[in-house]
C-alpha cells in the first residue's frame, strides 16, 4: 500500500498537475512582475517598446517622477485618507446596527430585516442615486466615498450571525454589573468578535482602495480625486498630470510615460501587495462566512 | 389586542438603546436605497435635475417607447448577453477545474502557496489590471510579440482598437483576474467530503478520474448548481468596472454593455429619464431573473437563496 502509493506521487499525471500548477502561478504573478520591471525601467528605454522579463537600464526616474507629482501624491493622500474613514465608518455603523439586529427581543426586528432584505431585491441603481447625491450635496464632495458606503447588507448578515454565536451567559454577566446595551457590545461583544472585525475592515479597506468609479461619476474637482481615478484617467484617456507632463518636457519624447505610468500603478498597489501574505486568509475566512449565509 | 400594543410600545421604549442602534441603519436604508427606487418614476417624466423634484411633466411611456426602437439600446442588449455568455459557457467550468486539479495535489505547502498566489489578482484594482490588459493588447505588447513567436500571426494586430476582439479580451482578462478567487467556494466544499469515500472507492478499484467523477463532482454538485443558477440570474449586468477601463472609441460598438449604455445615456448625455427608463425595466427583469432562480435551485437541489 505504502509503496504504491509512492508509486504514484511520481506519475505522468502528478507531474502534469504540478507543471499546470505553477503555470497558473505564473499567469497570476506575471502581470505584476511585468509592472514592477516596466516602472523600474529608464525611462528613455521604455520608449522602444516594454520590457518582458528584466529592466534593461535600471533607474528610480520614474518613481521620483511619480513622488514628485503633486496632483498624484494629493491622489494618494486622498486614497488614504477614505479607505481610513471609510473603513472605520463602514465597520463602525455595520456592526452598531448588526447587534441591534440580533437581539430577537427588538421590537420590530422582523419589519426591520424585511426593510433591509428589500434593498437587495431591488435598487433604484445607477441614474436615481446621481440625483440623489447631487440633491444631498454630495456631488464633488469627499463624504459621498465615506457616507454612501457605510452600510452594507451582506456585512451587516455576516456581523448579526457572529453576533448570535456569542454566549448570552457573557452579555448577561455584564449586564449584571450595569453596562448599558451600548456598554456591552463594545466592552464585551465586539472584542470578542476580533476575526469577523478584521475580515470586514479587510474588505472595506480593500474597496476603498480600488474603486475608482466613484471618483469618476461623482467627482469633478482635481483636488478631490482618488488615486484610483487619477490612474484611471491616465491609463485609459491618456491624460497626463501635469508632473508628468514636465517630466516628458524634460525626457523629451512623444511617451516616456510607459515607465512612469508602471511606476504609478506600482505605487498604487504597493499597500495591497506588501499587506496581502498578511491578511489573505482573514479575506478567504470571510468569504467561507458569506457563502454558508449566502 | 390593545393591551399587547401598549405592552409593545412600552418595551420599544424600555429598549431605547437597542432601537438607538437599529434605526439610523434604517433611516440610512430609506435614504440611499428607498429613496432611489422612489426615484425610478422619473422614467414617466421630462426630468430636469435643475427643477425641485417632482415638478416635471409627466410624459408616459414616451421614454420606453424610445430606447424600445432605439437601435444602440439593442446593440447594449446584444453585447451584455454575449459576453456574459462567453464567461458563462466558457468560463465558469474554470474554478472547478482548477479546483480539482489543485486538490490532486498531495503536497500540503505547495497546494496552500498555490492557492494564496491564485487569489492575489482578485485584490488588484481593475484600473492597474486593465492598464496591464491595454499595454499588453497594444502596439509591441506581450500578446503581439507572443503571437508572432509562435507563428500565429504575421503582423501586429491593434486587438484593443478592433471590435471584434473585445467580447474576448473581458473574457480572457476576467479569467485570468478570477479564477482562484472564484475557485475558493469549491475548494472549500471539496474539503468538506468526507475522505473515506475516496478510500472505498480506492478499495473498489475505481481509478483517479472515476474518483474524481463519482465522488468529488457528485459530492459539490450543490454548490455548482447553486453558482451556476446565480450566475445565470446575473446574466443582464456585466463587469463595469473592467469594460468601462477596457472601452474606447473604436472598439465601442462590442463594448457598450446594458450598464454602459445607461452611464453614457443618462450621465454623458444627461438624459435622466431616459436612462432610468432603461433601468426601470432592467430592475424589474432583473428581479424576475433572480426569483426564477430561487425556484429552480429549489426545484433541483432544495437549497435556495432566500
Amino acid at each position: 500500500m505504502e509503496r504504491s502509493r509512492k508509486f504514484r506521487r511520481i506519475g505522468v499525471f502528478e507531474v502534469f498537475n504540478a507543471l499546470l500548477m505553477l503555470a497558473v502561478c505564473f499567469l497570476t504573478l506575471y502581470p505584476m512582475w511585468f509592472v514592477f520591471i516596466n516602472s523600474l525601467n529608464a525611462p528613455q528605454q521604455a520608449m522602444l517598446g516594454t520590457v518582458n522579463w528584466f529592466p534593461k537600464e535600471f533607474s528610480l526616474a520614474s518613481y521620483s517622477v511619480v513622488f514628485n507629482d503633486k496632483s498624484l501624491m494629493h491622489g494618494f493622500y486622498i486614497t488614504t485618507l477614505r479607505t481610513v474613514i471609510g473603513t472605520v465608518a463602514h465597520v463602525l455603523f455595520t456592526a452598531i446596527v448588526a447587534y441591534g439586529m440580533s437581539k430577537s427581543n427588538l421590537i420590530g426586528r422582523k419589519i426591520y430585516l424585511k426593510i433591509a432584505l428589500i434593498t437587495m431585491l431591488f435598487s433604484g441603481g445607477l441614474i436615481p442615486s446621481f440625483i440623489l447625491m447631487t440633491k444631498l450635496g454630495l456631488y464633488d464632495n469627499f463624504w459621498v466615498f465615506i457616507i454612501p458606503a457605510m452600510y452594507n447588507f451582506f456585512n451587516m448578515v455576516i456581523f448579526m450571525s457572529f453576533f448570535r454565536t456569542i454566549p448570552d451567559s457573557l452579555e448577561e454577566s455584564a449586564k449584571v454589573d450595569g453596562a448599558s446595551d451600548y456598554g456591552v457590545l463594545f466592552r464585551i461583544v465586539l472584542p470578542n468578535s476580533m476575526a469577523v472585525l478584521a475580515t470586514i475592515s479587510l474588505f472595506s479597506a480593500v474597496y476603498h482602495w480600488n474603486d475608482y468609479y466613484q471618483g469618476v461619476i461623482y467627482i469633478r474637482s482635481q483636488d478631490q480625486l482618488p488615486m484610483q481615478t487619477m490612474l484611471y484617467k491616465i491609463i485609459a484617456e491618456n491624460s497626463m498630470s501635469f508632473m508628468q507632463q514636465q517630466a516628458m518636457a524634460q525626457f523629451g519624447a512623444r511617451l516616456p510615460g510607459n515607465s512612469i505610468k508602471f511606476a504609478s500603478m506600482m505605487v498604487a498597489t504597493l499597500p495591497i501587495l506588501v499587506f496581502y501574505p498578511f491578511i489573505q486568509r482573514y479575506l478567504v475566512k470571510g468569504v467561507m462566512i458569506g457563502a454558508i449565509k449566502g | 389586542m390593545f393591551q399587547y400594543r401598549t405592552g409593545q410600545i412600552k418595551t420599544f421604549f424600555r429598549q431605547w438603546q437597542l432601537q438607538s442602534m437599529v434605526i439610523p441603519g434604517i433611516i440610512w436604508m430609506f435614504i440611499f436605497c428607498y429613496i432611489p427606487m422612489f426615484w425610478l418614476i422619473i422614467a414617466f417624466m421630462d426630468f430636469s435635475i435643475a427643477k425641485p423634484m417632482l415638478q416635471s411633466p409627466f410624459v408616459g411611456l414616451k421614454h420606453f417607447q424610445d430606447f424600445i426602437t432605439d437601435d444602440r439600446f439593442w446593440r447594449s442588449i446584444r453585447n451584455t448577453l454575449g459576453m456574459s455568455s462567453i464567461k458563462l459557457l466558457l468560463g465558469f467550468p474554470i474554478p472547478i477545474f482548477f479546483a480539482l486539479m489543485l486538490n490532486e495535489i498531495r503536497t500540503i505547502r505547495f497546494k496552500r502557496t498555490v492557492q494564496t498566489i491564485s487569489y492575489l489578482p482578485h485584490f488588484i484594482a481593475w484600473t492597474i489590471f486593465g492598464g496591464i490588459m491595454l499595454n499588453w493588447l497594444g502596439e509591441g505588447g506581450v500578446i503581439n510579440q507572443l503571437m508572432m513567436a509562435l507563428g500565429l500571426q504575421d503582423r501586429e494586430i491593434l486587438f484593443n482598437s478592433d471590435a471584434k476582439y473585445f467580447w474576448w479580451i473581458t473574457y480572457f482578462s476576467d479569467t485570468l483576474k478570477e479564477t482562484g478567487w472564484s475557485a475558493i467556494i469549491y475548494i472549500a466544499a471539496i474539503a468538506g467530503i468526507d475522505p473515506g469515500l475516496y478510500e472505498a472507492a480506492e478499495l473498489d478499484g475505481a481509478n483517479r478520474w472515476q474518483r474524481m467523477w463519482h465522488i468529488t463532482i457528485q459530492s459539490i454538485r450543490p454548490t455548482i448548481a447553486i453558482l451556476f443558477i446565480l450566475a445565470v440570474s446575473g446574466i443582464l449586468g456585466s463587469n463595469f468596472e473592467q469594460i468601462f477601463m477596457l472601452k474606447n472609441n473604436m472598439n465601442m460598438k462590442m463594448a457598450e454593455s446594458l450598464d454602459l449604455y445607461i452611464y453614457n445615456m443618462g450621465l454623458v448625455s444627461g438624459r435622466h429619464s431616459f436612462s432610468t427608463a432603461v433601468l426601470f425595466v432592467r430592475s424589474i427583469v432583473a428581479l424576475g431573473l433572480l426569483f426564477l432562480a430561487n425556484y429552480t435551485s429549489k426545484k433541483l437541489t432544495g437549497d435556495s437563496i432566500f
